[in-house]
């Protein structure tokens, strides 16, 4: 099983360990990881800011990338979700591409999912000691349909403690480039998130979307809460974290 | 109503910071939410139910030109009359004219959000008539000089009990009270002298049915019920998508519409009328008008903004904006507020008086997943940014900065260099704690938060000096 790694340019810029936490994890899985060397971004910037000509260019070079693979899988709901459920839309007047684009939707991932579902992982290759609380990122959770998935695998971590906060599924905020337009009611969002998080006295947040972390964080530690981690589900699963 | 959508950013800075209102948004938070998670048990398919829902809303809007002309001939031939408004202006035209034609003095009203866009209390007052809202959400409006509402289903859901006991006494003349039960007796006995005064009522339209032309109201207060049928004139005003073929469509959208909104089976009245008063009839207006009004509704049905004309005005994606709930209805500057509003307000009102509607939303898609018909809110909302996109109303510096980044991306080595580069920088600009606090050309990050910075290195450099290492 030949999987495509798409490591999104977040992670790629900001937080490489949780790229080669993802492909550990997948290989614990048996999966044989190719990463396309030329990718970059999925173009979700461009498409959720009115851009469809970029937005489209960007599609179209991720779709010549991964095609070829058996699966795409990314440690993101967002990027895989824009690929899985919004790519269909820049092609409709494109019959031709429209049909590769729904053959790789077909086979795009997010990455908690596909260990459960595709290569039902049954021994996470980390240690976790300590509570943590989980936030269901707004695409993972509504595009892509992730919400048992993570919780499952740190169920099997025997020195996790799941913690859940209120209002586990409501947005923190992030919105991509809302975070800039509208920062300050980004950062309101922000706020009410971090309270839920601190109100579970979780030693981490851990969610599966560097946007959400990047949002949370920051927000967390402008609050001076230099305490409460904030980590990539896929960091614990590999013990990256611990 | 005015127009202050463009004002956007600065109202929702003025309402984050007012205590007052972000205690009461604290307060009705959730409250909605739990009620109609609550209710929706009690339907075996809720989402076959919704499935319908969409259907029937298709159904009248694929062929509204024809559902349209079969309301207004069975209404007609029920003894009422037919009117239709293209513009706000007209409507209100028409209601002073037929106030003319029955040398009406006095007027009371139940909810109607699309006399709202019309400003119609305002021109009622200004021909020299006294009008009186019914609905207590805008009677509570009303009497604090015509305050915009902040929610179509609870139009004062931004006001605290203490508020409208002070408004009451001021209105009033009376003691300050401090139950809700006072208040709304109070309420009753000052609106119960006014209904029976009135020579016109002016009701909304949640829904017109073709096949029987009649009208129907969803109330929780029975005040639609006094308004419609004790003045000897009732006027009714809603969009022209408010249309449905079938009472039985009625029925299977009552499913959805009460539960959606305020988590009840049903709400306290549902009235349908038909026609005015025949020979013999007990109860009901003597003459029945119905007006229709487009303003806009046909330049969005003829548009790939469509779906949004779906909406039965239940309100729950509002109720369930994360947005919203913080910076509260008043923000978004014209009658409707939240998701709904910002689809409905640049295209009713001018996408150059409101584009930053649809752009202030992180698409989380709570909205989406909650609609009774299925109207996809977030990819009507991004249709919008496109527009705004294309027609070059999006700042110079936000269209660079995109530019830049989806061309250097579609360079794959070019972006190697430059996020190389880049993280090297941030991780500098990071500093000892890896947080950046002041980012210049993304001060709307850092002004509230910091940045984490980046590890220094990009996986795609780090990949690949270890595939090198592993081929030596």
């Amino acid at each position: 099983m030949r999987v495509g790694f798409f490591v999104t340019c977040l992670v790629d810029l900001m937080r490489p360990s949780i790229g080669f936490a993802a492909i550990e994890l997948l290989e614990a899985g048996g999966a044989q990881v190719f990463v396309p060397p030329t990718q970059t971004c999925c173009g979700q910037p461009a498409y959720n800011s009115g851009d469809r000509a970029d937005a489209k260019a960007l599609a179209a070079k991720v779709v010549a990338e991964f095609e070829g693979c058996d699966y795409l899988v990314a440690p993101s709901g967002s990027c895989s979700g824009m690929i899985k459920t919004h790519y269909a839309d820049l092609f409709t007047d494109d019959p031709a591409m429209a049909k590769r684009v729904d053959a790789l939707a077909a086979k795009t991932w997010e990455l908690t999912a596909f260990l459960v579902e595709k290569l039902a992982l049954d021994k996470v290759p980390g240690r976790f000691d300590g509570t943590i609380t989980y936030h269901d990122s707004c695409a993972g959770l509504r595009e892509m349909g992730v919400k048992r998935q993570p919780r499952a695998l740190l169920a099997k971590m025997p020195g996790v403690t799941l913690n859940e906060m209120a209002e586990c599924e409501v947005c923190c905020g992030f919105g991509g480039t809302f975070a800039i337009k509208f920062g300050e009611i980004s950062s309101r969002l922000a706020d009410n998130k971090c309270e839920a998080v601190v109100a579970t006295h979780a030693d981490a947040v851990v969610l599966g979307d560097l946007g959400c972390m990047l949002n949370i964080e920051g927000r967390l530690r402008r609050r001076g809460d230099t305490k409460t981690r904030v980590l990539h589900v896929a960091e614990v699963l590999t013990g990256k974290a611990s | 109503m005015q127009v202050t959508s463009m004002h956007f950013k600065e109202r929702a800075h003025v309402k984050l910071h007012d205590e007052r209102l972000q205690h009461n948004l604290k307060k009705m938070q959730g409250k909605f939410v739990a009620k109609r998670r609550a209710s929706l048990v009690e339907l075996d398919d809720f989402e076959g139910t919704r499935d319908a829902g969409k259907a029937i809303r298709n159904r009248a809007l694929e062929n509204l030109d024809v559902w349209l002309e079969t309301f207004e001939r069975n209404a007609t031939a029920r003894g009422a009359t037919v009117l239709w408004a293209e513009t706000p202006a007209d409507v209100n035209a028409l209601v002073l004219e037929i106030a003319a034609k029955h040398a009406v003095k006095k007027i009371i009203k139940s909810k109607s959000m699309v006399s709202e866009e019309s400003a119609l209390d305002h021109a009622i007052e200004g021909a020299g008539m006294k009008v009186v809202e019914t609905d207590l959400g805008e009677y509570i409006l009303q009497i604090n000089d015509y305050e915009p509402p902040s929610h179509i289903i609870g139009p004062a859901l931004h006001k605290s009990k203490e508020e409208v006991a002070d408004l009451f006494h001021k209105a009033h003349g009376t003691p300050v009270k401090t139950g809700i039960d006072e208040l709304c007796l109070e309420a009753r006995g000052v609106l119960r002298q006014h209904y029976l005064s009135a020579d016109m009522g002016i009701s909304g339209g949640n829904f017109f049915v073709a096949e029987t032309g009649s009208v129907v109201l969803v109330t929780n207060e029975g005040n639609a019920t006094l308004t419609t049928t004790l003045p000897k004139v009732h006027v009714a005003i809603s969009g022209i998508e408010k249309i449905v073929p079938t009472l039985e469509d009625v029925a299977t959208l009552m499913r959805l519409l009460p539960r959606s909104s305020t988590g009840q089976s049903i709400s306290n009245y549902v009235d349908i009328l038909t026609g005015p008063k025949g020979a013999g009839e007990f109860n009901g207006a003597e003459h029945m008008y119905f007006i229709l009004v487009d303003s806009g509704r046909t330049t969005v049905l003829a548009s790939d903004l469509r779906e949004a004309l779906r909406c039965i005005r239940c309100g729950a994606c509002m109720n369930h904006c994360p947005v919203y709930q913080n910076v509260g209805g008043h923000s978004y500057g014209w009658v409707y507020p939240g998701p709904i509003g910002s689809i409905l307000t640049p295209m009713y009102v001018g996408l150059d008086k409101a584009q930053d509607l649809p752009a202030a939303s992180t698409l989380c898609n709570q909205c989406g997943v909650v609609c009774p018909v299925r109207i996809p809110l977030p990819d009507l909302q991004r249709k919008l940014r496109e527009k705004a996109f294309e027609t070059g109303l999006r700042p110079w510096s936000e269209r660079a900065g995109l530019a830049t980044w989806s061309w250097v991306a579609q360079h794959p080595a070019l972006y190697g260099f430059g996020t190389k580069l880049g993280v090297r920088m941030m991780k500098w600009w990071g500093g000892r704690d890896g947080m950046i606090h002041k980012l210049p050309l993304a001060s709307g990050w850092t002004d509230g938060r910091d940045l984490p910075a980046p590890a220094g290195r990009t996986f795609r450099e780090l990949y690949r000096a270890q595939e090198q290492a592993k081929q030596r």
